[in-house]
């Protein structure tokens, strides 16, 4: 177990260098002039031009640059905007946000999701199977940002039954509509592997045992059938809530949430890139440790994958 | 015994079965089809027999000659669709099974009969403990305690002879090797104390050694325990010693049944005797090693007359047009041939 | 079902689902009835069954000619705005009504396909031909080849889609860019290849692997056909199917996918017409004028669902087991 954690985090430092490095040279040594269109419109103040100069030690070889940005990363220090505000501040006020967005979007999901999924797995073909298979192949297929606006314009121009976006508080309620546009491709993918999954076990040999051994009905779906099937759905949840850890862009930015995903829109809007860098960097290496979060999680559910 | 089982039963024809018998488990006449997109497959056509509480009938016959087929429609586990059944009857103490209500079944699954596997790795789920799997009989049927049922468990693995059954209780079935963990599957099958134990081909995917100790095993268990066995098999190899009568399945019919000691000295069916045949002989080293030739018949289109007649060297042209019934040719034995007394009285 | 990609762009590549990996069942024997038909040829005679198949096909040949042929659908001009006219209902004169600047909805949707179709289509070409290649490479070639394209693909991978377009595009297409229409697309193109050709080199590579050793291409070996000889008679032709379908409904995440960038403000810029931008113009006016919203939302939706269905059938077809 421990060798391999080691030897899994190895393996994700090339990755995160490489995705650093390709991050870092696009901002800061394709274009000609680093500065340029880096500071909206205008162009950048003197003071900040020195400032950054300085502190990204853009005067000295590129590599350089980049050993001395990863250097202040690991020592907690992501950077900060061209107004001098803390890339750590930032994150700190709107990651909670984001997380709470998240939370919501794979309760949504995962209870949708999984009802759908085994329902129609285990009786397929009938009414409810089709309707779920297209809705869930309209979910998937559709960009969330027109999902987010229709629902939005529905639920909350057209019908008014929720408000449109959400207030800084952030309420349960408030949340429900935005996390169900952020999960819902999501949604649509975890019906369709339950169902898949538990259309496939349903026909196991140990599906058939615990039959044979009398137990009722629902223990062996409940217990034997669905412990197997919710192998491959417990992963893909995994893997997802590591995507909607990376904040929701689209959706925070459809209903207003205070997320990190509008920080970072709203850094491009101002054309602020330094500040999309430090974010982006964060975000990426989020969504590389929780991809080895459900590697081991697989494993820890399906005692047959050994850790070698 | 069979005596004891009579006064236990119900009243005679109180369900409608009308042919009470002191029998503990009766297929009769029993008929079933695989309805496929190709087609109908007519998988069972009218299986008969029994087996009484102590002894054992072994069930012989090729793949797809329907022996599982119908130990799962005994069970209740057959896939429904595609399997069908459309006529006879399963009695337990003379009651129709296929008439009780899912419940009854249930109730009837594990605790009257119980039934082992061919592939214990695949038929033990592989999420749970093999403690767990043989605990949760008694947690769940017999409404034990954690504690009680994990000592039940254990002392059931100590009973199917698993060395430090203790330790290997938190197990998972894939870290036992194929004999240890059909023992588990045995222990499992034997929780509930059951009449009737099906077990269906139990040693086909072991190694010839393991073989022999699990046929061992089963056999001490089976008297110990006075259960009705019923042992489905490929191999005639494997039942001379643990069973007391043969049913020989071809087809979807019985084709023979007797004793096992006039079955091997004298079989009454040349499907029988081409598979007596069939298994090597020391004493006949160095000659060819005889088969059946031809292919059993395509199920969902078999040929009118005997369903052996493409394959049989004895074959005449009655056996072409007529389908011989299964009759009884002596004590305790039945052939389905039209020749099954000149077989029997050949030398 | 799992694709992998950008169908819904903010949701990131997830890695090949362990169950829709599973390997094909034996399956029951074929009853032998009727000449032995290909597997393509069993796929075509399953999918001319299929009204979904026809229907999304018909659906593909629309947009692609309106994306040629603008004009055989509209005469106004989608440029041309008066503010005179700004936001006025639909009505007979102009289908869908007018926008903010006063242009025409009707005729600015009809030539918004041009951009969503190219752009989808030259990436999707882009995503195969690279990734495809990569693919073969490190299945064909293993050892430290295969690690050395594998880690690089995980970089790409890594990169959760949106937020690794928004780094590509804010660089060379940011402030300050005065890029022609076509650099821009060319960038939005780049960007989707340059994001997307890892999942076809997984899916591509394990293809391979699973042919390598198949016993038709040891014989070819055996008999001394040269490697490039391998690779294109016998290697591609049965790693074709899944990439084929996969493409199909790369098709449809592309356009998701560019409507997205588009709409974020990174990907296509007005003057050029495009869905995304459409519907990131309308936003604002969602209460006032919501068929601002509807139309180009109604014919990004059926485009990007058309391409989708259309591989879902094809894939249906090639493997029944699915159904």
């Amino acid at each position: 177990m421990g060798r391999y954690l080691l030897r899994r985090l190895l393996q994700l430092v090339p990755v995160f260098i490489g995705t650093t490095l390709m991050i870092y040279s696009l901002v800061w040594a394709v274009p000609g002039d680093p500065f340029a269109g880096k500071c909206g419109d205008r162009a950048c103040p003197e003071n900040y031009v020195a400032a950054m100069t300085e502190k990204y030690h853009l005067d000295e070889p590129f590599f350089v640059q980049y050993a001395i940005y990863m250097k202040n990363l690991f020592m907690g220090d992501f950077g900060s905007t061209w107004s001098g505000r803390s890339v750590n501040d930032i994150i700190a006020t709107s990651y909670p946000n984001t997380l709470k967005l998240a939370a919501v979007a794979l309760l949504i999901e995962a209870v949708i999701g999984l009802t759908a999924g085994v329902l129609t797995g285990l009786r397929r073909n009938g009414f409810l199977d089709n309707l779920v298979l297209i809705s869930t192949l309209f979910l998937i297929a559709l960009p969330v940002f027109v999902v987010g606006f229709v629902l939005q314009w529905l639920f909350g121009v057209q019908w008014e039954i929720v408000k449109p976006t959400v207030s800084s508080e952030m309420r349960f309620t408030e949340l429900i509509l935005p996390g169900f546009v952020l999960g819902s491709a999501s949604m649509a993918y975890v019906a369709r592997v339950a169902r898949t999954s538990i259309a496939e076990n349903r026909r196991a040999d140990y599906v058939r045992t615990a039959i044979a051994k009398g137990l009722p009905m629902r223990r062996v779906v409940g217990i034997h059938l669905l412990r197997n099937s919710l192998i491959p759905v417990v992963t893909l949840l995994g893997t997802d809530l590591g995507a909607l850890m990376g904040g929701a862009i689209i959706t925070e930015g459809i209903f207003g949430v205070n997320g990190i995903g509008r920080q970072v829109l709203r850094a491009i809007v101002t054309k602020e890139s330094a500040t999309v860098v430090s974010i982006v960097v964060v975000l990426v290496l989020v969504y590389l440790l929780m991809n080895l979060l459900v590697d081991l999680l697989y494993a820890a559910l399906d005692p047959r994958i050994r850790y070698e | 015994m069979s005596d004891i089982l009579v006064s236990e039963q119900s009243a005679p024809g109180a369900d409608g079965s009308g042919r009470p018998s002191g029998r503990l488990l009766e297929v009769d006449d029993l008929r079933v089809e695989f309805r496929t997109r190709d087609g109908v497959a007519k998988v069972i056509n009218g299986v008969t027999y029994h087996v009484d509480a102590g002894e054992t009938l072994a069930v012989l016959g090729e793949s797809g000659s329907g022996k599982s087929v119908t130990a799962q429609t005994i069970m209740g586990i057959l896939d429904m669709p595609p399997g069908f059944v459309t006529g006879g009857q399963v009695r337990f103490h003379g009651k129709d099974m296929l008439k009780m209500s899912a419940e009854e079944r249930r109730r009837i699954r594990g605790e009257g009969i119980a039934m082992i596997f061919q592939d214990s790795l695949s038929a033990l789920n592989p999420v749970f403990t093999v403690g767990f799997q043989i605990a949760e009989q008694f947690r769940i049927r017999r409404g034990m305690s954690r504690a009680d049922a994990k000592k039940r468990a254990i002392e059931m693995l100590d009973q199917v002879k698993i060395p430090n059954a203790k330790g290997r209780f938190n197990n998972f079935p894939h870290q036992f090797s194929g004999g240890m963990r059909q023992r588990a599957m045995i222990a499992m099958s034997l929780a509930l104390d059951p009449e009737v134990l099906i077990a269906d081909e139990p040693t086909t995917a072991l190694d010839v050694t393991v073989q022999a100790q699990i046929m061992d095993l089963l056999g001490e268990l089976q008297r110990e325990r006075r259960m009705g066995m019923i042992l489905i098999t490929h191999d005639l190899g494997v039942v001379a010693d643990v069973a007391d009568r043969i049913a020989v399945m071809y087809a979807g019919r019985i084709v023979e049944e007797a004793d096992v000691y006039d079955l091997y000295a004298k079989p009454a069916h040349p499907y029988t005797l081409g598979l007596l045949d069939s298994i090597p002989r020391l004493d006949e080293k160095g000659q060819q090693l005889r088969t059946i030739k031809g292919l059993p018949p395509n199920l969902m289109n078999i040929p009118p007359g005997c369903p052996f007649n493409p394959r049989c060297a004895m074959a005449q042209p009655v056996c072409r047009e007529k389908l011989p019934p299964l009759l009884q040719i002596g004590a305790g034995r039945a052939s389905a041939c039209h020749f099954a007394e000149e077989l029997v009285n050949r030398d | 079902m799992s694709d992998p990609s950008a169908a819904s762009v903010v949701s990131t590549p997830r890695p090949e689902n362990p169950t829709e990996m599973a390997p094909a069942t034996p399956g029951q024997p074929e009853a032998s009835k009727e000449k032995p038909r290909g597997l393509l040829g069993d796929a075509w005679r399953d999918l001319r069954r299929k009204p979904l198949f026809w229907i999304s096909a018909t659906f593909i040949l629309i947009f692609v000619v309106m994306a040629v042929f603008p004009s055989l659908f509209t005469s106004s001009d989608p440029y041309n705005g008066s503010l005179s006219r700004s936001r006025v209902e639909p009505s007979g004169d102009a289908w869908f009504g007018y926008d903010v600047q006063g242009r025409d909805v009707f005729a600015r949707v009809i030539h918004g396909a041009n951009a969503s179709i190219v752009v989808s289509l030259l990436s999707v070409t882009g995503v195969m031909l690279i990734g495809g290649t990569m693919g073969i490479i490190a299945g064909y070639r293993g050892g430290w080849v295969d690690a050395l394209l594998s880690r690089i693909a995980d970089i790409f991978f890594g990169l959760p889609f949106v937020l690794g377009a928004i780094v590509i595009l804010t660089t060379f297409n940011g402030a300050g860019s005065d890029n022609s229409a076509w650099e821009i697309k060319g960038l939005v193109i780049a960007s989707l290849v340059l994001l997307g050709w890892p999942v076809v080199m997984r899916l591509m590579r394990s293809s391979v692997l699973a042919n390598k050793e198949a016993d038709y291409i040891v014989a070819a070996r055996a008999m001394g056909a040269s490697t490039s000889r391998i690779i294109i008679k016998h290697l591609l032709p049965n790693c074709l199917a899944p990439l084929l379908v996969y493409g199909t409904i790369m098709v449809g995440s592309f356009i998701g996918a560019e409507a997205t960038l588009s709409f974020l403000g990174i990907g296509l810029k007005s003057p050029v017409v495009s869905w995304g931008i459409m519907i990131n113009e309308a936003q604002n006016y969602l209460r006032p004028s919501p068929f601002l919203l509807f139309f180009p939302s109604a014919f990004l939706v059926t485009a990007v669902l058309s391409f989708v269905m259309l591989g879902e059938a094809v894939r249906e077809a090639l493997d029944p087991k699915l159904r």
